[in-house]
């Protein structure tokens, strides 16, 4: 990026007289940013193509017709061009563009949700006239019109910008909001009886300079400058946004998306936005519990803890350290997965530890891939996705590959199950069937790389990125595992974007949270020794994988289970499985926030502080390391994950050795191979706003400035100016820009075999009457931290299937009639979707969503396959 | 399941054909659909988007920016009067006048039997039949109120129906083009005019230079 930057061609030019230079192609409005100039505007957005809609830019330009007044946000600087933004027809301009935008705006501040960060306020008073001459009848508006359940428009206070309009079509693809009338009728509009229907739809609240567009959730919640705010992460998936936390009176009230270039380039999706409001959800735990006689009874601490480690010794002497199993950890951030780490691997013993719900990928395999960041995706010639719908899984990583795509800046493959938002926006796609995965290598070479004249990628295959994930459950893991390896052969210098969504996984993976791992990307075998000398000791064989773990639970190899944050009742494809084990288990611990179906299950419920009450770093799907931080105290007796480690670990006799979170960063930083010389990050982390990619020797460390343009996310700076500065800053110390080059990494991706074979078992054929069954997840679900929010707790969808439109004529029935898929005497029922991308011979189903739940159709075990009736 | 008829649907998309880029039949496609119901109904515009692949809120944005576009129901005729500088000197107020109590609406309106809607229009291009007015986009003037009387009874009984017809429909791209348009062929050009000028321009420098050479 540094190289690139300066390769790039300079031109020089005068700028209120004076020379200055710019890099060629810029802007003239960016141009002079750079040299120190801010030119007011409202509709320019630094990630948005310019229009130049509301002249709020206006510059005089040099031309060989004399000076003349150019929209700066719309106009390239040129050598030699004479620029004047300070002289009386660039201030009588700006005055008569405020007085003729202020028309009719209505004079209501005091009432409106941007006074005190509104830019059009703030830009009336630095550069506007003063006065109006206009006496005549403002337009009225009905107000305010819900445009979708969590956005609201005041269309009196439009200045038709156009910017939000300019995302729905631009940025996000889905443009159910344009201007509609002319003139002075024109006003943002959704179609009639429909809504502005996106996961997106919060950013537009952010990015609009007035307060027409406003955010139900925050909406008259609070003023801007009583607000305090943090930079931390989103950790609702593995994509970890950067945004900006902030609360009043100890309460957290909105986000707003921070301009990271690395990572989500300002943008938000509307689940990560709001999602916190589960921090404030009715069933939150808020003290230690303990299961007496059917019943919860709140605890001290002292006493659940004695309890835990009672059981966990008993178990251990009885049957073992292996009897113990640990599920789950990607709520975790990494302090807490390292010390849950060290407590199962280094203390008790046991390698049944599975941070996955066995919907992933092994993270052996994940490791030894040439790992991608997303910034590569902005670089690369051909994307290939084999991965469920990025729009529901990883929102905002489909952001950045929607807008390459439909710009196209490179080709598209896609491999899913029926349709995404990317399909028609691919050069090629198959549809993938259960057991024919394997076939998708011959299909790239043969029929895509060769119609595109690419035969040659083989050899240069620098310029594909892979985005592998799970597509849908239902297609063995272990298929797509070994197509996945077969990829990495075949194409040695391409790269592999990971697209697993569960928060930290990545950071829970990294910290060990995976049977055979140890921390830092290491395996027990290679490490074993080494960790051995450090920790009281580690497991002597490899462990089990929860679904493993869940049998042996069963058939009584094991007893005793720890949840650490995960529901498996709701969230494991098997739910008969978790159930069965769940009656079985002798003990079930749960390191809980949130009251869910699980935890009705479990002996000991110790309460785990949430994402912004608790400070530590989490790792992304590029290995991204970044710190989140905590903005308010956490609720009731709330601990951080990585002290109930230590408490255990202190009642079972051995103490972890961690006083605070910094001691947990420093011994990572020492032991866990892959994360080598990254203590600036986990110890004084608030000051590196993008944080690094592990291994740092891998990825060069890029600086770049963030943009920090008033207008680009209302709200933070003009936050700052009245007090209460952000925490962490807008550019990097100096010190972190030799941080790559001081690091002996000792970590080697090639320990992770990818020659190694694994061997899944090959379907069975299916009747032609029968259907292979795929259930795909969505964004919004029953999920309980969507349920226990209160703006997503009613976003849940009625279930569907979804077949190919050939089916719905030969069973007879149309899209939106019900249907009923069975697996034996289980029958579920649920709508019918049409999907022409789906294959004839599956039926994808939805997860987790109201009324049926298909997941009773579903069994690890076999293959599923379903018939489908009226 | 379209809301247009089939057959509308086939003009749509060979309207849609003649274009390089689907979206430029948008309006072309707003006329036809207006076609068929004389307004352009919810489901008409849902319609029109999925044929040139936009939103149907863009369709919608677009179609609200034109007068001609009328995004509510409207009489059977469709009447503008047109008030413009030529119109009003010879009486279009006036008219306008008689026309209102005659039909019993103000401009916008529909009379309750849905036969005619009036509207009040800027120029229309019909300054020599000044006032002018146009029924279902049909031209007529110049008028008076006696004229206007017998126009509408003549609208009503059906006497007009070959001139006006019921819906005004503007477009007439229904031609059988057989292609798209000819990039190869313009392109080819292109380079061949470009070739001449740069020919051209290389004479003209050979010849300066003649020139300069000489003086010196
Ligand atoms: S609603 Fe806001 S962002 Fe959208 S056009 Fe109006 S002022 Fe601009
Ligand atoms: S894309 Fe993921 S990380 Fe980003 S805001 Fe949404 S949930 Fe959070
Ligand atoms: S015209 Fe340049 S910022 Fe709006
Ligand atoms: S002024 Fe009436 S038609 Fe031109």
């Amino acid at each position: 990026m540094t190289e690139k930057l300066t390769n790039e061609e300079t031109v020089t030019f005068t700028l209120n007289g004076e020379e200055k230079t710019a890099v060629k192609g810029e802007l003239i409005i960016e141009a002079c940013e750079k040299n120190g100039e801010f030119i007011p505007r409202f509709c320019y957005h630094p990630r948005m193509k310019p229009v130049g809609m509301c002249r709020m830019c206006l510059v005089e330009v040099s031309s060989p017709r004399g000076p003349s007044l150019q929209p700066s946000c719309y106009v390239e600087i040129q050598n030699g061009m004479e620029v004047n933004t300070q002289s009386d027809p660039v201030k009588k301009a700006q005055d008569g563009v405020l007085e003729y935008l202020l028309l009719n705006h209505p004079l209501d501040c005091p009432v409106c949700d941007k006074g005190g960060e509104c830019p059009l306020q703030d830009q009336t008073l630095s550069y506007g006239p003063g006065e109006s001459r206009f006496i005549e009848e403002k337009r009225h508006f009905l107000k305010p019109l819900k445009i979708s359940s969590l956005v609201e428009l005041d269309r009196e206070r439009c200045i038709q910008c156009g910017r939000c309009i300019r995302f729905a079509k631009e940025i996000s693809g889905e443009a159910e909001i344009d201007f509609a009338g002319r003139g002075e009728d024109t006003e943002v509009a959704i179609f009639p009886g429909k809504e502005f229907d996106s996961y997106f739809s919060l950013n537009t609240v952010q990015i609009c300079p007035v307060g027409a567009l406003t955010a139900v959730p925050y909406r008259f919640k609070s003023r801007p400058w009583d607000l305090e705010q943090i930079e931390s992460t989103c950790q609702f998936c593995a994509v970890q946004c950067k945004l900006s936390v902030q609360s009043s009176q100890n309460e957290i009230l909105r986000t707003l998306g921070i301009d990271s270039d690395a990572v989500n380039q300002s943008w938000l999706c509307d689940r990560g936005r709001f999602g916190f409001e589960a921090i404030y959800s009715s069933n939150r735990v808020n003290s230690p519990k303990i299961k007496k006689d059917g019943e919860f009874i709140d605890v001290s601490w002292p006493e659940a803890v004695e309890e835990v480690a009672r059981a966990l010794s008993v178990a251990k002497i009885a049957n073992g350290p292996d009897s113990i199993g640990f599920i789950g950890g990607a709520r975790l951030n990494n302090e807490g997965a390292y010390a849950f780490s060290k407590l199962a691997k280094g203390v008790i013993g046991t390698d049944n530890v599975d941070a996955q719900l066995s919907d992933g990928i092994d993270p052996n395999l994940i490791f030894g891939l040439r790992r991608a960041t997303i910034n590569d995706l902005d670089q690369a010639e051909i994307v290939v996705t084999l991965c469920g719908d990025l729009r529901e899984e990883l929102p905002v990583l489909f952001l950045r590959l929607r807008t390459l795509v439909a710009n196209e800046a490179l080709l598209l493959a896609e491999f899913s199950i029926g349709e995404t938002p990317l399909s028609q926006y691919a050069a090629f796609r198959r549809s993938l069937v259960p057991g024919k995965v394997q076939n998708l290598l011959e299909e790239l070479k043969d029929s895509f790389l060769s119609s595109f004249g690419r035969d040659d990628f083989e050899q240069k295959d620098g310029g594909i990125v892979f985005v592998v994930g799970n597509p849908g459950i239902g297609i063995d893991g272990l298929e797509i595992e070994h197509s996945i390896r077969a990829l990495a052969k075949s194409f040695p210098n391409a790269k592999f974007l990971p697209a697993l969504r569960r928060g930290n996984i990545f950071g829970a993976l990294d910290m060990g949270l995976s049977p055979g791992l140890l921390p830092g990307r290491v395996t027990l075998k290679s490490h074993g020794s080494f960790f051995g000398d450090k920790w009281v000791c580690v497991p002597e064989k490899v462990g089990k994988n929860t679904k493993e773990m869940l049998q042996s639970v069963i058939d009584g190899t094991m007893d005793t289970l720890i949840l650490l944050g995960s529901d498996p009742i709701s969230d494991f494809p098997d739910k008969n499985l978790v159930l069965k084990a769940f009656e079985k288990a002798k003990n079930i611990i749960c390191v809980e926030s949130i009251m869910n179906e699980s935890t009705k299950y479990a002996q000991v419920i110790l309460p785990a502080s949430m994402d912004h009450e608790r400070a530590g770093t989490v790792t992304n799907l590029e290995g991204r390391v970044t710190h989140a931080g905590d903005k308010v105290t956490a609720s009731g007796a709330s601990f951080d994950d990585w002290v109930i480690a230590s408490l255990i670990s202190a009642e079972l006799g051995d103490d972890l050795g961690f006083n605070s979170r910094e001691d947990i960063g420093s011994e990572i930083c020492s032991f866990a191979p892959a994360y080598r010389s990254t203590e600036k990050y986990f110890i004084s982390g608030n000051d590196f706003g993008d944080g690094v990619v592990v291994p740092i020797a891998q990825v060069p460390v890029s600086i770049r400035a963030r943009k920090s343009d008033p207008i680009e996310v209302p709200g933070l700076s003009s936050i700052e100016r009245q007090g209460s500065p952000i925490r962490s800053g807008n550019s990097l110390p100096s010190s972190v820009a030799k941080v790559g080059s001081e690091s002996q990494i000792s970590f080697d991706n090639s320990m992770f075999d990818l020659n190694s074979t694994v061997s899944y078992k090959l379907l069975e054929e299916k009747r032609e009457s029968s259907f292979y069954l795929v259930l795909e997840k969505s964004l919004y679900d029953n999920g309980t931290l969507l349920r226990e929010s209160k703006s997503f707790e009613n976003s849940a969808r009625e279930s569907y299937f979804k077949l190919n439109p050939v089916l719905l004529a030969e069973l007879g029935v149309n899209e939106g009639d019900m249907i009923t898929v069975s697996k034996e005497s289980v029958k579920v029922k649920g709508r019918v979707v049409a999907d022409s991308l789906v294959s004839v011979a599956v039926v994808v189903a939805s997860w987790n969503q109201n009324s049926a739940d298909s997941r009773e159709l579903i069994s690890l075990d076999n293959v599923n396959i379903v018939e489908v009736e009226r | 399941m379209t809301h247009l008829s089939a057959e509308l649907v086939e003009k749509c998309k060979k309207v849609v054909e003649l274009y390089p880029s689907k979206r430029s039949a948008l309006i072309p496609l707003c006329h036809i659909a207006q076609g068929q119901n004389g307004w352009l109904t919810p489901e008409a515009i849902e319609d029109v988007a999925s044929l040139v692949g936009v939103s149907p809120a863009e369709v919608r944005g677009t179609a609200s920016f034109y007068d001609m576009f009328h995004l509510e129901p409207v009489g059977k005729h469709v009447i503008a009067m047109c008030t413009n500088i030529a119109c009003m000197l010879a009486g279009a107020y006036e008219l306008l006048e008689h026309a209102q109590e005659k039909l019993g609406v103000s401009p916008g309106g529909t009379t309750t039997d849905k036969e005619f809607t009036l509207e009040e229009s800027e120029c229309l291009a019909g300054c020599d039949k000044a006032p002018c007015i146009q029924v279902n986009h049909r031209f007529f003037g110049p008028m008076d109120n006696a004229s206007f009387d017998t126009l509408l009874a003549d609208l009503k009984s059906g006497k007009l129906a070959d001139v006006v017809p019921p819906h005004g429909v503007l477009i007439r791209i229904d031609r059988e083009h057989k292609r798209k348009v000819n990039y190869e062929a313009i392109d080819a050009e292109r380079v061949e005019i470009d070739a001449a000028i740069k020919e051209r321009k290389l004479k003209l420098e050979a010849a300066n230079n003649a020139t300069v050479g000489k003086d010196s």
